[in-house]
């Protein structure tokens, strides 16, 4: 089976700071990749030079792309990468007004990436765009309204609604239970739980919550200082971690 | 020395603008950036039109301004008289004797030729500022053809007003490539968008030069299911009863009392000359005197 995402030695370099380096992995179809790791331990560097937002220094990241198979989305031309970016890949923010457009209602903001691939019927896209609120747990009422009238909760999951609308292929996600409190992250992770299984989306989930990948992961990437220190299946690395490091970030040692 | 260079700007100056000109005819309805001038207007009374037009007239053409479709307001009479003055070219107010027309806010409604040059002021050029403020990412969405964000700001309209409200500015497509803003024209003129005379458009604060040359395709934004429309207001002009000019509303007196007149005043006129006469027209001698 084709590998949806290859990614080959990914290493960036902030000046001589290091990002990430030497990162490898295989991702499936159907598999959800679980980044872990405490603050600053490079996890957004690599989500970001895998979603095409940062090149990288280093490596290539391969994606199995419709019409010609495996492509290295590094070295692809800018309008290719950006195509893939409002088709087959989505990117879930851990601030809601990064990946929101916060002046443009809630119908407009799920809709936008139906208009972006040419759909030109205001009627369906109106009707996606309420079958996708629906989804998320937003009341068909709020359609017209901005997401600035929104809670935090809301505003995730009208980003989630957003990204996931045109069916994508791959969706990057960073922390993006992170900021929320604690009822409310219980409620968007079950959410995405289900649209997880339901869609059997492909994807990379960053977090340094080990209640996340629990919930959501099939594998685990444990990364410090910008490498990956040990990976595996997630009940396995979770409930056996062999690194020192991972066993204190598993009993929760260590506050990340 | 009190002589003007010929239109106010210098040659150089003149063949730097001439350069966006030519640029922009060949990349129909793409925004060319150009070094504006200070001019001795303030910037909303159409100082990039102005540098425009300095740019193609020549001492044998015939020079028209209009502003909201008449040639006496303040603005076109200041602008037709700086023309007049620094580089000496006849002017008119009869759209057919025009070679140059300088206009704010509408088209004429008589149909251009192919020896007339319509240049239009501009206040915005981007159409997608109203949903992106970022000028490196706009530039990267019309380089991309990436124009999703258009649609979705009628979306909005539809949204919020149950049907496309934009009535000026009304975004489009040139010859199946950039989308362009028209101008504040109203939406009645994008039809004449697709004309046989040349268009230039000159955005002064925002520097920035751009065309539509002869007979190029202009396809107005619109969904399937709202398609657009060249709406006006229904009635005929209470002037000279014509049915097809886009008409200004004017309350008339205290009581409430209102009518309708072509915005185009040389249109209105030219047609009362050839005895036309509206519901509350009278007939063109009369009223001359
Ligand atoms: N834009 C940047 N410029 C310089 N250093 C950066 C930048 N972004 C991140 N870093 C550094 O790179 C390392 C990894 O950061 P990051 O990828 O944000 O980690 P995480 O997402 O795991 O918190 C950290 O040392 C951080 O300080
Ligand atoms: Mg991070």
């Amino acid at each position: 089976m084709t590998p949806l995402l290859q990614v080959e030695s990914i290493a960036k370099f902030y000046g001589t700071r290091i990002g990430c380096s030497d990162v490898s992995f295989d991702l499936y179809p159907g598999e959800v990749m679980g980044i872990v790791g405490e603050s600053g331990s490079g996890k957004s560097t690599l989500l970001n030079c895998l979603a095409g937002h940062l090149t990288p220094d280093r490596g290539a990241v391969r994606f199995d792309t419709r019409a010609d198979g495996l492509r290295d989305t590094i070295t692809m031309s800018e309008p290719e990468r950006r195509m893939l970016g409002r088709t087959d890949w989505a990117f879930v923010h851990q601030h809601a007004r990064d990946g929101l457009r916060m002046n443009v209602s809630a119908g407009g903001n799920v809709g936008e990436r139906l208009m972006a691939v040419n759909a030109r019927h205001y009627g369906d896209i109106r009707a996606a765009a309420i079958d996708w609120l629906g989804r998320v747990e937003i009341a068909e009422d709020r359609i017209d309204d901005r997401p600035t009238a929104f809670s935090g909760g809301m505003q995730q999951r009208l980003q989630i609604a957003r990204n996931l609308v045109t069916g994508p292929r791959l969706v990057f996600m960073d922390e993006p239970t992170g900021g929320l409190d604690v009822s409310v992250q219980a409620r968007l992770l079950d959410l995405l739980r289900g649209l997880v299984r339901e869609m059997n989306l492909s994807a990379i989930i960053v977090t340094h919550d080990l209640a996340v990948v629990r919930l959501l992961a099939d594998r685990l990437m444990v990364m410090k200082d910008g490498h990956v220190i040990e990976t595996g299946l997630t009940d396995q690395v979770l409930d056996d971690p062999q690194h020192t490091y991972t066993q204190l970030l598993v009993s929760s040692v260590l506050q990340v | 020395m009190s002589d003007y260079n010929f239109a106010y700007l210098d040659e150089q100056t003149k063949r730097m603008i001439r350069r966006a000109i030519l640029k922009g005819l060949a990349i129909p309805g793409h925004q060319v950036p150009f070094a504006s001038r200070e001019m001795p207007m303030p910037y909303g009374w159409g100082t990039g039109g102005v540098q425009v037009s300095a740019a193609v007239l020549t001492p044998d053409d015939t020079f028209k301004v209009i502003d909201q479709g008449a040639d006496d307001t303040t603005n076109a009479v200041s602008i037709r008289r700086f023309f007049q003055k620094t580089a000496g070219v006849a002017v008119t107010e009869a759209t057919t004797e025009a070679s140059v027309i300088q206009t704010r806010h509408r088209i004429p409604e008589q149909d251009l030729r192919a020896d007339q040059i319509l240049v239009y002021q501009v206040p915005i050029p981007e159409p997608l500022r109203f949903l992106e403020p970022s000028e490196v990412e706009t530039r990267k969405m019309h380089a991309l053809e990436e124009y999703g964000l258009m649609h979705v700001k009628l979306y909005e309209d539809i949204s919020q007003h149950g049907d496309i409200a934009t009535a000026y500015a009304y975004p489009v497509k040139v010859e199946g490539r950039y989308v362009m803003d028209p101008s504040p024209i109203p939406k009645f003129d994008n039809p004449k968008l697709e004309m046989a005379g040349i268009q230039l458009f000159g955005a002064g604060r925002e520097q920035r030069i751009y065309a539509i040359p002869p007979y190029t395709q202009v396809v107005s934004l619109d969904f399937d299911d709202y398609p657009f429309l060249p709406t006006k207001a229904d009635h005929a002009c209470d002037l000279c009863g014509a049915q097809d000019s886009y008409l200004d509303e004017l309350i008339v007196d205290d009581a409430g009392g209102r009518m309708f007149m072509c915005s185009d005043t040389d249109y209105c006129t030219t047609r009362r000359k050839a005895g036309h006469v509206g519901a509350q027209g009278v007939p063109y001698e009369k009223d001359a005197a």
